[in-house]
């Protein structure tokens, strides 16, 4: 929901950053208010992934210009966990397998981590059972797999559930998912994106990256960005998405061409 | 009973053993610094027979001596662990032993053997005979807290269709040294587990030698090894398969931290006559630190042409993208760290016997650092 008065949640200006020696991001600019969906498309290697990685603080990416803005504090002094614990949430495209390790367990340290942050109480292991148990409902997800090691042996639609239910319990301000859809059969597309209509709300945002019109099928953007070359091409609402899945990606090289760049890399 | 105080003299282990103390020359201890040994008291323990108070549960009776000494040798044949140097050290040293012969569906059994603070050396023996069908599940505990040394050898006999659950737990002391070898024989359609979890010795041995007879049997080994300090950890295991269609699974866990010392060497048989053999082995080790030093060391001798042999070995420090996924989620980089050696550890610990819960084997092994 567009509400051009609502308070900004984050602002991305003139972002560039590298990962190694291989230069990504070119300048990214974006403002995402709380109510707001916007959806993220564009080809591989056009720089969105790099774009939710840098969100979210992964060591491997710098920064050489730009700033990123988040609740109106430099989101880039902060930590990875801190990003988190404020509310920042990013929703792995591939999320990571961690034998050994309770996904209870993890869900829970984590769900407290945000709760510690906000003022409230921790949840002892009885509390949070309780919890996670009525959010389990939000992605419709089978209660053994709490039992199990954190991704270990899920398959690929479980895995996105799993961080779905993740979102859920976490409560972010900010959700950044990337490519969530892919990998997904059609019941668990549908199951993924139920649990996001519900978790989006006024006072929150979310961030869809994915390359296919079918995710935004069943969410719906208030805003909808191309990306190429490491920064945002074009902007507009739904309907631009309807665009792209007729014309593909093709107009973005004649505009690169137009703008003096090189087409993004194809992966 | 007095302590058995020996000879003063700088090979004492040596004249037990009935043979020189292995050197960095013999293949077999390459890798392994018996420094810890050398300064160990020449004396024999005497606290009250760990054996002579143990309740068993149904289905489990004691053997008496003779019999008890004949299995041994038997069994100790058949691996060829009468040789080897751990062994011929444990007999020399008037060993006690409980020899138990187990049959049908026994209740779990668990015995501790804690050495204490006092010096010397502590020499034990079991030989266990699992009869046809019969199933045990047994978690061996050992401890220490002074400077000693503990030498443990177990000979055991699965019968056809016999089940065998063995788990070692054994949290050690930076004083204390720990020496222990394991012969078992496999009958066709037996089942072994063996689950070895070691930490915190300045010095362990591990020996598991496991012989299929005739094949056809499964073996399925998990071993943890943490060093820390200036400790050493060593594990030899040895699994050769007389028989065709035997089955093994292996998986060798090591935590490397401090200036600590870990050795793996994984020997797996399979002869000609051992035909369709499926064996899987895998040494995996976490490196914590720069001046931790691992060597690992599959040996596989195979000569039969139609079997299924994999091994790997993989040496990381803690993995960057598990660290990221755990910090992207509010969780502190340290902490991040505690649950993931936690979680490393914990893939082998959750198969000791069940027991093995209520003594909360994660922190008798990891302690401050969890």
């Amino acid at each position: 929901m567009i509400r051009p008065d609502a308070p900004v949640l984050l602002e991305i200006t003139g972002l560039h950053a590298r990962v190694e020696e291989q230069q990504i991001l070119n300048g990214v600019n974006l403002i995402v208010r709380s109510g707001e969906i916007h959806a993220v498309m564009g080809r591989n290697g056009s720089g969105k992934s790099t774009l939710s990685k840098v969100l979210a603080g992964h060591p491997a990416y710098t920064i050489t210009e730009g700033s990123i803005t988040y609740l109106g504090s430099d989101l880039l002094e902060l930590a990875p966990e801190q990003r988190s614990r404020l509310g920042l949430f990013l929703g792995f495209q591939y999320p990571v397998e961690i034998p050994g390790v309770s996904n209870l367990e993890f869900l829970r340290v984590s769900t407290n981590a945000r709760r510690a942050q906000r003022g409230e109480e921790e949840l002892d292991t009885f509390a949070f059972e309780d919890l996670v148990r009525e959010r389990l409902k939000v992605v419709q997800m089978d209660p053994a797999f709490l039992n199990r090691s954190v991704n270990e042996g899920f398959s690929g639609g479980e895995k996105k559930r799993n961080e779905i239910l993740q979102m859920a319990l976490l409560e972010p301000l900010v959700a950044i998912l990337d490519e969530t859809d892919s990998g997904l059969d059609i019941d668990a597309l549908r199951i993924v994106a139920d649990g996001v209509n519900q978790l989006a709300g006024p006072d929150n945002a979310t961030l869809l990256i994915t390359h296919y019109q079918r995710l935004l099928d069943l969410i719906t953007p208030d805003y909808v960005h191309v990306m190429a070359a490491g920064r945002i091409l074009r902007t507009g609402g739904k309907e631009l998405a309807l665009e792209l899945e007729r014309t593909g990606y093709e107009w973005v090289d004649q505009e690169l061409a137009n703008l003096g760049r090189e087409p993004a890399e194809v992966l | 009973m007095p302590a058995v105080v020996m000879p003063n003299t700088a090979d004492w282990l040596s004249q037990l053993a009935g043979v020189p103390m292995p050197a960095r020359g013999q293949e077999d201890w390459r890798f392994t610094e018996l420094a810890a040994l050398q300064g160990l008291a020449p004396e024999l323990w005497s606290g009250v027979d760990p054996f002579a108070q143990i309740n068993l549960p149904a289905g489990i009776s004691r053997i008496g001596a003779d019999e008890a000494q004949g299995l041994q040798q038997q069994g100790l044949n058949s691996t060829g662990g009468g040789n080897v140097w751990s062994v011929r050290l444990n007999q020399g040293a008037s060993p006690r032993c409980l020899a138990l012969r187990v049959a049908g569906e026994a209740g779990p059994l668990q015995l501790h053997f804690d050495a204490g603070a006092a010096p010397g050396l502590l020499a034990l023996q079991l030989v266990l005979v699992l009869e046809e069908g019969a199933s045990l599940e047994l978690l061996i505990q050992h401890g220490s807290s002074g400077p000693n040394a503990t030498s443990f050898v177990v000979v055991a006999q699965l019968a056809r269709g016999a089940k065998c659950n063995l788990g070692l737990l054994a949290p050690g002391d930076a004083r204390a040294s720990l020496l222990s070898h394991l012969s078992i024989s496999q009958a066709p359609a037996s089942s072994l587990q063996v689950t070895t979890a070691v930490g915190g010795w300045a010095l362990s041995r591990l020996e598991p030698c496991i012989i299929q007879l005739e094949g056809a049997a499964q073996t399925r080994l998990r071993a943890l090894q943490l060093v820390d300090g200036k400790e050493l950890a060593d594990t030899h295991s040895q699994v050769s398969f007389e028989g065709p269609d035997g089955q093994l699974d292996q998986l060798h866990k090591v935590v490397a931290d401090g200036a600590g010392r870990s050795v793996f060497n994984g020997a797996v048989r399979v002869p000609r006559r051992a035909q369709q053999t499926n064996a899987a082995q895998l040494s995996r080790t976490l490196l914590l630190s720069e001046r931790a030093r691992v060597d690992t060391k599959p040996e596989l001798e195979i000569v039969a042409d139609d079997v299924k042999c994999a091994h790997g070995a993989t040496i990381s420090r803690l993995q960057q993208n598990e660290l990221f996924y755990l910090q992207s989620r509010g969780i502190g980089a340290e902490q991040a760290s505690r649950l993931l050696l936690r979680g490393y550890c914990e893939e082998v610990l959750r198969e000791l016997p069940a027991a093995a819960a209520a003594l909360n084997p994660l922190e008798l092994l990891l302690r401050e650092r969890l």
